[in-house]
């Protein structure tokens, strides 16, 4: 439901970069979105397409690229990839320890824009 | 044909709330009030832990309660019938409160007369995760019959906030809610977190949750 007000800050921050650039035409803006985000890829294009009608970026293709949850076993020191949402346990997978602290999956930015 | 270019940003996608929220945090250290951004499920209990906190510390602190609800002032209300100042934020369909919503209902509070401000965020253990509210501490509560299984299906909520109260543990022995489990989940995704389990019901477990919330408003006002 959030997916709103995220993809006006997106569609502010695009069309300020692209102003700057003397562009006449965003063609596609990557982002970069932790796996802990709840945001829908689907519906940030959805709202975007709407918001940006009659703009410079009308048309855009929103890129999400996802970064994995990650977390760090404190007995061996093993970084391993967790799919949060699925397990009902974090474990090491490199020596089956169960204390692991989280450390990335919570990005949240605008990468780069194309432009013509 | 015209060439594509590639701008590179690298620009987070919330700087504009994240630049109100800090702010905020700069304006409230400045005039020394502590704000706490308490969330929650819709019926987990904030409007109670709310009063029952506040009663609690009636004698050693002044606070003020800022109250979101999509559209209703029931919650602003029931606060305002304690005698405890309560500005009410209407959404009007959002289902979060952001900075710039906080900024407002500042100014109807009285800062200088306030030590403490409660924030009373919108119902939803989503939304109110991505938005930084320019509170000095962030709390959320899980009440028993919402289920153990709540870090695993908001992550994002268990990782952002400093303090979990446990609310509605007098369900306790009604239900197979495995408290044990629920804390090792919480405690990966944030070993910092202080955890209270409490009964707004009952008052068990009330104090311990308000003397950490008076330790961090001192803390902070030193």
């Amino acid at each position: 439901m959030h997916e709103l007000p995220v993809t006006e800050s997106i569609l502010r921050i695009v069309l300020r970069h692209a102003e700057e650039a003397k562009a006449a035409k965003v063609v596609s803006v990557s982002l970069r979105v932790g796996e802990m985000s709840d945001v829908i890829d689907e519906w940030l294009q959805r709202y975007f397409d709407y918001l940006s009608k009659g703009t410079l970026a009308e048309g855009a293709e929103l890129r999400v690229e996802r970064v994995p949850v990650v977390f760090c076993c404190e007995v061996c020191g093993e970084s391993f990839q967790v799919n949060i949402r699925e397990v009902k346990d974090v474990v090491c997978p490199a020596c089956g320890g169960g204390k692991a602290t989280f450390v990335s999956g919570r990005e949240f930015f605008i990468k780069a824009i194309e432009v013509i | 044909m015209s060439d594509v270019r590639l701008i590179e940003i690298k620009e987070e996608i919330l700087a504009d709330n994240d630049k109100v929220a800090g702010e905020i945090r700069k304006q409230l250290r400045s005039r020394q009030v502590f704000m706490l951004n308490l969330m929650s499920s819709p019926g987990g209990g904030k409007t109670s832990l709310i009063i029952e906190t506040l009663r609690g510390l009636k004698r050693s602190m002044r606070a003020g309660v800022i109250e979101g609800d999509i559209d209703s002032m029931v919650d602003a209300e029931k606060v305002a019938q304690e005698g405890i100042p309560a500005v009410q934020l209407r959404t009007g369909g959002a289902c979060h409160l952001d900075a710039g919503m906080v900024e407002l209902a500042l100014r109807e509070l009285d800062l200088s007369a306030l030590d403490l401000i409660m924030i009373e965020n919108i119902g939803n253990l989503v939304c109110p995760a991505e938005f930084d509210t320019g509170a000095a501490r962030n709390a959320m509560i899980l009440s028993v019959p919402e289920g153990d299984d709540k870090p695993l299906k908001y992550p994002l909520m268990f990782t952002i906030c400093d303090a979990l109260v446990v609310n509605k543990t007098d369900y306790l022995t009604m239900s197979d809610f495995d408290m044990k489990a629920m804390k090792e989940r919480v405690l990966k995704l944030n070993p910092n977190i202080r955890i209270f389990e409490v009964s707004c019901r009952t008052g068990e477990g009330i104090p311990a949750w308000t003397e950490w919330l008076e330790a961090e408003v001192e803390a902070f006002k030193k």
